[in-house]
């Protein structure tokens, strides 16, 4: 399924997309493998995986340690790339999170040919901003993956409009200006970003992103926004748990309650 | 080949250079460099800036010819005497600049990254001076090996935050500093500390210290009547050296030497030289060489030199290296430390590592520019810092740390 069916499904259901996130090869290839598909499973309705990058500055600690723990496991691009095919063949749609240059040493255009083929529907770039995106852009037009670039809290109305522009699929609107990692509240700058996103583009869905962790904030979330974007939560139970069953099992039981969230929006 | 008018309005210097950061940023981006326009073209700010340059900093520092230095490597070497600003190094030019910017901007906090400590001092001395708050990024293994730089800050009022993540270094306080930037930049100016990032501060930071160049080129016309054959500068992120070369560049005559950190030799795959042993890439917010591997994850650097010890270079060195008008190469730890041992003993100067490769490369091409020339080479050097951080580190090397012995009266010679 398409990111755009996912989002049309999901409205048609009057509830939001829950987006989880899981670094590629986190502990261990197999390991990360079993924890997105158990993640879709459990009511996530697309997987984000994160390629591990060595200098994440958009990250907070949780999912700096989890990329720090599957690098120095050894994960490379091309586990990822599998790790993506393994997901994708369940049919989960799945979409790639990943810092720029990893993409630029493997070839642009060659990674979004084998991302392509590796099933991945999208693409997030968050330390890739338009402007410096042209060969991006070109290479995710020939191989068809959605572009998902981010817009914040700072953007200014002509940044936000010319940013959506160049999104398919989805665009990723940052609900404060910090970095990723679970809140104890959701921020109350996100839903005016999204009021101003949708004033660019009313029909490009939105999904929101940062400091998302359980099911209330999801339902919260998902009261103004497209897409509810959840990461560090759902790494931390894998990172925090005694052992791997333990870890997989909280990893259910938080998506299935997350799904719950999106599906009861509270506006 | 002089390119007075790059970077372009986007801060490319070719394809390299740019904008490579969240798009949280961009406004805080955009704000800093339509400050910076301003100030740039302000007389008052101008003013300001000569003035603390002038009466606190010591600027402009000497042009030294170094005769002892000279006759030993077989060439004229003038030495620019960065080493005798106050804090002891060029960085106090940057720091000093951008802690205006950040007033001008009314941010009453300042961030900042460092290795060793000396741009973390050299940002606490401008907070102090300016009276800003001051919080400073070092990664923890850097404040074990740094203990009094940690000091020195924290006693000039700084908030020093050890880094925990990565590899603890200079590369993992960036990526903290720019952490807290993205959360904190509507009452922070993140005062990047060498003429690399993203744009404008290779741009602002190469304007800031720009007065080296200026400086040594009308400095050296004055001492020989002409200028120099070479320029030649150590290269960490790129400021000391971006700094000197500036003002030469449209001067065709002049050859442009950055001298980059070999650490144990770049065969060794132990060094930080990022243009001469890196490959073309993107790091903490630019376009440029970085030490990366086969997925472009980054690689850790090494060298005895923790200024120079940094996996990337600013973008304009990538620049002057790619169109052929600088020539970078790498110095060993071993190369760097005999220069550093030449100039104490001919010269009476203990100069920072860092600059110790500045001078070690100039003795490596003065034969080949005598050759070339056929007569006596004159090299500018900048010796962009002092060697009093360093005691320990090249006491160490020399081995000359032991316990001095107790000396018995009467047995003196
Ligand atoms: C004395 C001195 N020289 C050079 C450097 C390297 O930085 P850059 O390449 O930005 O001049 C440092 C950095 O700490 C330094 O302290």
């Amino acid at each position: 399924m398409s990111i755009a069916d996912v989002f049309a499904k999901a409205k048609a259901e009057n509830r939001s997309v829950l987006i989880g996130c899981m670094p590629a090869g986190f502990p261990t290839v197999e390991d990360s493998i079993a924890s997105m598909i158990a993640m879709h499973e459990a009511g996530c309705d697309v997987i984000e995986v994160e390629l591990p990058y060595s200098d994440p500055v958009m990250d907070g600690p949780v999912i700096q340690k989890a990329s720090d723990i599957a690098l120095a496991a050894g994960v490379r691009t091309r586990d990822t790339l599998k790790i993506i095919e393994a997901v994708a063949r369940t049919g989960a749609p799945v979409v790639l999170m990943t810092y720029w240059n990893p993409i630029e040493k493997y070839g642009v255009n060659a990674f979004a040919r084998d991302l392509a083929a590796a099933g991945a529907t999208g693409m997030i770039t968050p330390d890739l901003i338009p402007d410096e995106a042209a060969e991006w852009i070109a290479a995710s037009d020939e191989h068809r993956i959605d572009r998902t670039f981010l817009v914040s809290p700072s953007s200014t109305d002509e940044r936000i409009a010319m940013t959506v522009a160049q999104c398919r699929g989805f665009v990723y609107a940052t609900a404060l200006m910090g970095v990723t990692g679970a809140r104890t509240s959701v921020s109350s700058q996100a839903p005016e970003l999204v009021d101003r996103v949708r004033h660019a583009d009313p029909h490009m869905p939105v999904g929101v992103g940062l400091g998302v962790g359980n099911g209330a904030q999801a339902a919260e979330v998902a009261g103004f926004a497209d897409g509810v974007i959840v990461g560090s939560a759902l790494i931390r139970s894998v990172l925090e748990a005694p052992d791997r069953a333990t870890g997989l099992s909280r990893l259910r039981t938080l998506s299935a309650e997350l799904a719950e969230g999106v599906r009861n929006p509270r506006n | 080949m002089s390119a007075p008018s790059l970077p372009d309005l986007a801060g490319h210097f070719g394809r390299y250079g740019g904008r490579f950061v969240p798009e949280a940023l961009v406004r805080a981006l955009d704000e800093l460099d339509a400050a910076y326009r301003s100030a740039k073209t302000d007389p008052v700010f101008q003013a300001e800036f000569e003035s603390l340059l002038v009466n606190y900093a010591g600027v402009p520092s000497l042009l030294y010819r170094a005769e002892r230095l000279s006759a030993a490597v077989g060439a004229e070497i003038l030495l620019k005497r960065e080493d005798l600003n106050h804090t002891g190094a060029h960085k106090v030019r940057n720091v000093l600049g951008q802690a205006l910017l950040a007033k001008r901007m009314g941010k009453p906090r300042v961030i900042a990254e460092t290795g060793a400590g000396q741009h973390g001092v050299a940002s606490a001395t401008a907070a102090a001076l300016l009276d800003l708050e001051c919080v400073v990024y070092m990664g923890e293994t850097d404040t074990e090996r740094q203990a009094l730089n940690v000091a020195r800050m924290r006693m000039l009022g700084a908030t020093v935050i050890p880094v925990t993540n990565g590899s603890r270094t200079l590369k993992d306080a960036l990526n903290e500093a720019l952490r807290d930037w993205v959360a904190s930049v509507d009452s922070t100016h993140y005062l990047l500390g060498t003429a690399a990032g993203p744009h404008p501060f290779p741009e602002i930071v190469r304007d800031f210290v720009g007065g080296i160049g200026i400086e040594a080129r009308a400095q050296c016309f004055e001492l020989t009547g002409r200028l120099p054959d070479a320029v030649a500068a150590c290269v960490g992120g790129g400021s000391n050296a971006i700094g000197i070369f500036h003002a030469f560049v449209p001067d065709e005559s002049v050859e442009l030497y950055g001298f980059e950190a070999g650490g144990d030799g770049v065969e060794t795959g132990r060094h930080a030289a990022s243009i001469t042993g890196g490959s073309s890439g993107v790091l903490h917010g630019a376009r440029t060489y970085v030490l990366q591997d086969d997925d472009g994850q980054t690689v850790e650097s090494h060298s005895i030199s923790a200024g120079l010890d940094y996996p990337g270079v600013g973008p304009e060195h990538a620049w002057l290296h790619d169109t052929g008008r600088a020539t970078y190469e790498p110095v060993t730890d071993a190369e760097a430390m005999a220069a550093f041992h030449l100039l104490c003993r001919t010269e009476g100067i203990i100069p920072a590592i860092e600059s110790a490769h500045a001078l070690a490369g100039a003795a490596r091409i003065a034969p080949r520019l005598r050759a070339e020339l056929g007569r006596t080479p004159t090299i500018v050097v900048n010796l962009s810092g002092r060697g009093d951080k360093d005691v320990h580190t090249a006491g160490a090397y020399f081995g000359i740390l032991d316990p001095v012995e107790t000396i018995v009266p009467g047995e003196q010679e």
